[in-house]
């Protein structure tokens, strides 16, 4: 099969721009981003098509050896209402997420520095609480084990240790 | 077999419901079922010994030979009248401890009858991965069960641990398995063991699998979980801990020995680990205060013992095992129960509280005395016929020169020397009088808690007399093994060496307990060499931390930190693949029609300058312009469908758009990147460049010719000469059902992102009742706008006033004189669209009927009305939008979604497969030939679906919007984000 070079860059260069626009910080930009490769992909999958017909729309005197390949076209065509559905999903996280989080003058920005130190301080929470539970299970099983009777070894030692001053007075 | 399980699993869904109305008494009623599967084996136990296994087989995964196949034999019977017996107790003993009150108590019982169930079916699946899924099954019942008790950290901490441990072991066995299945040629149990796996794989898949019963049986080196695990109710630690799930690594070892034990890695693991888990448990165990971990230690240690006998792999010593197995299961069981009474009477299991027990409770006592007999070894119990039988299959092997004969017998006998000494500490601290303790004061208990107990205690006396009754179950397992067949179980062989081993026992454990407290300081001085639960919370911490580590590193720039690390990894991987590959395109055009390349230089001019530009609304149309860009390129090359489709969708993307991006600042914030502008330039162009590269040598590696070439074929058979309709409601309707699924979800989501209460309803009407939902009370814009704008017109040049007029009349044409305030009002706008309102219905109409022949169908149509709703709302505001559409979104998305699947389903009840079309023809005037079909009434709820899709947005990021900016206005004090940035806007 041969390609349209025209539309294979054309495809690349959408792709480029929607994917360095996605990587910056702002929820809108991002949706835009995602609009650009949302193109791109249909026009990758229109590519598949190979050259280009009649419109695959049978009638009178319309040689079926003549029609674009039809099959790209029902994908692209489902692909292109689900964009819509998806672009509206996403500008109603958008709004919903300024409206929320009261972004005001900084937009639709999320997750910032005070995020991220929030999200650390949530893993560490999480961390730190399970391994409380196993401390409580540790300690109540060895809170089991019997201990040297230490009131034992106290009078041992008193005994011992008056046996040695009984022993300095001795002296 | 199969029949038992489902009853297993649906009696254990509806307990809850029934403990609702039973409250604890539903115990009882669930103790009913395994108690009948109990007498259903027994009734089964005469075909088995006479050598017939019941066998029962459905077919479950024929791709991967894996079928739901059950095998009861002797040691899967044997297994089996443990786990339903003991588990028909322990449920009646629930009933009498647990109080009605007991929080979950309709969970715990369901997890419980459903434990047994599970348990039944592990021991009697034939299929490895059907055990497997037992197996696995019975960890995670028991990871509820310990943590019962959800509001403590013990409880907690403890099911982890046992889920960790039991799993990370099952999972090892997984891969045994699969070894095993794999080199054996069969995923049956019973043919592997009777045709063994040899060789390195099967010394891989043998150790492996030993790993998973290590972990289950709680052997040295996981043997902590099981004492921690005491932390579920007592019930649960008398079944799963004792009796049936910690057996489950027994019965592997023990279905296993009759092939296997042969093996390299075999006796290392089993005598070596069984040996020294012995050991351990009773050392611990002979420490402890609690008498519930004394139990826990001692079971580890009979565990380990059980292991090592079992898997010892001579015919006398597996009789003596299985023996040894049920003795364990009677009295372990019976011990632990009583500890629950003794605790419930009581309120504490520390003996260091408990005096004079066995005075107050003689019943209990006696049965504990019975148990704990059986234990120790003591005749006239079965304990005591089973650990006789150990010592001479071991003394016989370890006499005939075999080393790990020897091995065995030590460890058995100084393992039984401390089960001895823990045995007595465990009677003399629960039930004996202590000189310096003060007399516990008891709680009455109920006698019938007392019952379960009783007849596990009566089944050791009774076994060890009626050992000829029991043997023939017994021998018909250890028959498989090798050795001869004249030892028999008895109470009394005469003056044999087992005897004197016996002897020699108690003797050295009266030393023990005579010598106390030498013992007790030896202990403390030792340190503990083995503590194996301080290295396990040490990897635990580890793990966790590094886990969190890991996370923190990657993710620490956010979404676009995170994304750049994908397309990275996208490009490095896709990319390298890309250079090496070898098949490209043979042949390449500049482009199809000479306008190509002009419209798409148009295009890509505009992406990159959406990229660069930072006004929010100069970057969408931006976006507008390649998506336009593409109608065209679609309608040059033969998609008018396409071009359509997108032509439509582009101008709703805009509009909808902008109707958010109203109320956000202008501008995109400036802000400290977290990935920096050159940085994101370079994976742009690279990725760009990736995708380019990966394009063109698609079209490059095609070497089958399209499907398309039956298509046409195919379409005029479904009555349609639009090939692309015809795929969409007919050919690949299925596809379409899904994506119209996804858009009635897509829908629910934007209104309920957007209504935060009740998202039902359609566009705000003007004549809805004040009091029906506030949100959608009609307000009339009073607002400020009118007011502050100018004094009313009547006021000035003594015109009428439009507004106040229309407001007395309801039957107004253009409903924005109402509701808009004159400065957002244009006449000439308002009246055209009103005007061409009605055309564009009628012609989205049309489209949806000559959609199968000629460009248009559901889509197009559906976007088309969907486009003139928004020049409604857009000229009228809302309440023009709920005159227009007075429907509720909702509605429309669920009857579309209903007529399409309706028809789907409809063609079922004809026996026909689903989506299959009928159809009928008509020339109608207009429209022409019209041939309506099943795959009409499809692209019909296509057409609502979409209808309501755009109904919905609109009144959701219209409507609603416009309601939260007109409260903003009127009372701007209220926390409102935009307050502040407009008074900083930038200028």
């Amino acid at each position: 099969m041969t390609a349209s070079l025209t539309l294979v860059i054309l495809m690349a260069v959408l792709f480029g721009a929607g994917i360095s626009v996605m990587l910056e910080r702002s929820l809108t930009r991002v949706l835009i981003g995602f609009l650009l490769v949302g193109n791109a992909v249909n026009i990758l999958i229109y590519l598949m098509s190979g050259a280009p017909g009649l419109a695959p729309i049978l009638g009178e005197g319309v040689d079926e050896g003549e029609i674009s390949d039809p099959l790209p076209q029902a994908f692209v065509l489902t692909a292109i209402v689900i964009n819509l559905g998806i672009t509206a999903f996403m500008l109603a996280l958008i709004y919903r997420s300024w409206w929320l989080a009261k972004l005001g003058a900084k937009g639709d920005l999320v997750d910032d520095e005070a995020e991220l130190a929030e999200d650390a301080e949530e893993t560490a929470d999480l961390i730190r609480s399970s391994a409380a539970d196993d401390e409580a299970i540790q300690s109540l099983i060895e809170a089991s084990d019997e201990e040297f009777d230490p009131l034992d070894e106290e009078l041992e030692r008193e005994a011992s240790t008056r046996d040695t001053d009984d022993e300095g007075a001795r002296r | 077999m199969i029949f038992c399980l489902a009853l297993f699993g649906t009696l254990a869904l509806v307990t809850p419901l029934l403990t609702r109305l039973l409250g604890r008494r539903v115990f009882a009623v669930i103790a009913l079922l395994p108690a009948a599967v109990f007498v259903l084996l027994l009734t089964w136990m005469p075909g088995v010994l006479a050598g017939t296994p019941v066998v029962e087989t459905v077919a479950w995964i024929p791709a991967l030979d894996i079928a739901l196949s059950f095998r009861l034999d002797a040691l899967a019977l044997l297994l089996a009248l443990i786990v339903t017996g003991v588990g028909a107790l322990v449920l009646l003993y629930c009933m009498n401890y647990f109080a009605d009150d007991e929080p979950a108590l309709g969970r715990f019982a369901a997890l419980l009858l459903a434990f047994a169930g599970v348990m039944f079916g592990l021991v009697t699946a034939d299929d490895v991965f059907v055990m497997f899924t037992f197996w696995e099954a019975t960890s995670v019942l028991s990871y509820l069960l310990i943590g019962h008790y959800t509001g403590r950290k013990e409880s907690r901490g403890a099911a982890l641990q046992a889920l960790t441990v039991t799993t990370f072991g099952g999972l090892a066995m997984l891969v045994g398995l699969v070894i095993l299945s794999v080199e054996g040629g069969t995923t049956g149990l019973a043919e592997l063991v009777a045709n063994p796996v040899t060789g390195a794989a099967g010394e891989w898949a043998i150790a492996l699998v030993l790993l998973g019963a290590v972990s289950k049986s709680a052997l040295v080196p996981f043997h902590f979980w099981l004492p921690a695990a005491m932390a579920a109710p007592t019930p649960v630690s008398a079944y799963l801990h004792a009796a049936a799930m910690v057996k489950a690594g027994v019965y592997l070892v023990a279905r296993l020995a009759p092939g296997y034990a042969e093996l390299e890695v075999w006796h290392p693991i089993v005598i070596g680990l069984g040996g020294l888990t012995m050991l351990v448990g009773g050392w611990r165990a002979l420490r402890q205060y609690d008498l519930k971990l004394l139990l826990a230690y001692g079971t580890v240690s009979q565990l380990g013992f059980l292991v090592m006998v079992t898997g010892f792999g001579t015919r006398d010593a597996a009789l003596a095992g299985v023996a040894l197995l049920l003795a364990h299961a009677l009295f372990k069981a019976t011990l632990f129960l009583v500890v629950g009474i003794v605790d419930h009477a009581a309120g504490t299991r520390d003996w260091r509280k408990l005096s004079g027990l066995g005075r107050r409770m003689p019943v209990i006592a006696a049965i504990a005395f019975v148990a704990a007999a059986s234990m120790a070894g003591l005749p006239p119990l079965l304990g005591f016929v089973a650990k006789e039988a150990v010592f001479t299959a071991e003394l016989d092997a370890a006499l005939a020169g075999d080393a790990w004969g020897w091995i065995a017998l030590v460890a058995a006998f100084l393992g039984s020397v401390l089960t001895v000494a823990y045995t007595v500490r465990f009677v003399w601290g629960a039930f004996f009088t202590k000189a310096d303790v003060p007399s516990t004061p008891l709680h009455r208990e109920s006698p019938a808690i007392g019952v379960a107990p009783a007849l596990l205690a009566g089944a050791s006396v009774v076994f060890a007399f009626a050992v000829p009754l029991i043997e023939p179950l017994l021998a018909a397992y250890a028959d498989e093994l090798p050795g001869g067949h004249e030892y028999h179980l008895a109470l009394w062989h005469g003056l044999e060496p087992a005897l004197a081993l016996s002897a020699a026992v108690f003797a050295l454990a009266a030393l023990l307990v005579w010598g106390r407290q030498q013992v007790a300081r030896m202990q403390a001085a030792v340190p503990p060499a083995l503590d194996s639960a301080r290295g396990y919370l040490g990897i635990v911490s580890v793990v966790d931390r590094l886990a969190a580590r890991v996370t923190t590193a990657f993710q620490v720039r956010g979404l676009a930190g995170y994304l750049a690390i994908i397309v990275v990894v996208f490009i490095g991987g896709l990319g390298t693949a890309a250079i090496l590959n070898e098949s490209w395109p043979d042949g390449v055009r500049l482009w199809d029609y000479p306008a190509q390349p002009f419209i798409a230089f148009i295009m890509a001019i505009a992406a990159v300058a959406a990229a660069i530009v930072r006004r929010r609304v100069t970057s969408v149309l931006l976006v507008g312009v390649t998506g336009y860009g593409l109608v065209l390129l679609f309608g040059m090359s033969g998609a008018p469908d396409l071009a359509l489709t997108q032509a439509l969708v582009e101008t709703i993307t805009i509009v909808v758009f902008v109707l958010v991006l109203r109320r956000l600042p202008k501008q995109s914030a400036v802000h400290p990147t977290a990935v920096g502008r050159a940085t994101r330039t370079v994976i742009g162009v690279l990725a760009g460049l990736v995708m380019g590269v990966i394009g063109f040598v698609a079209l490059g590696a095609r070497v089958e010719p399209t499907i398309a070439e039956g298509l046409p074929a195919l379409s005029l058979e479904a009555h349609g000469k639009n090939i692309v309709n015809v795929m969409l409601v007919d050919i690949r309707a299925w596809d379409t059902l899904g994506e119209i699924s996804v858009l009635v979800a897509v829908a629910t989501g934007v209104a309920s992102l957007i209504f935060v209460s009740g998202r039902t309803g359609g566009a705000p009407r003007l004549d809805e009742l004040p009091d029906r939902r506030n949100r959608l009370q009609p307000v009339l814009e009073p607002a400020s706008s009118i007011r502050a704008a100018k004094p009313r017109l009547a006021e000035v040049d003594d015109e009428t006033d439009a507004a106040a007029e229309a407001h007395g009349s309801r039957q107004t044409w253009l409903l924005a004189g109402r509701t808009l305030s004159p400065r957002n009002r244009s006449i000439l706008i308002e009246v055209l669209v009103r005007l061409l309102f009605h055309p564009a219905i009628i012609v989205s109409v049309y489209l949806l009927f000559v959609g199968h022949n000629a460009p248009g169908g559901g889509f197009a149509g559906g976007l088309l009305a969907g486009l003139a709703l928004v020049a409604r709302y857009l000229a009228g505001g809302r309440y023009e939008l709920g005159e227009a559409a007075p429907v509720d979104a909702g509605h429309l998305l669920g009857t579309g979604l209903l007529l399409a699947a309706g028809t789907a389903a409809s063609s079922l009840l004809f026996g026909l497969t689903a989506f299959e079309s009928t159809w009928f023809e008509a020339d109608v005037p207009v429209l022409g030939h019209l041939s309506i079909g099943t795959s009409t009434l499809f692209d019909i709820g296509v057409y609502l679906v979409v209808v309501g899709l755009v109904l919905d947005i609109l009144r959701s990021l219209g409507a609603e919007v416009d309601r939260h900016q007109e409260e903003v206005e009127a009372d701007p004090e209220a926390s409102d984000p935009t307050a502040a940035d407009r008074e900083g806007a930038p200028a």
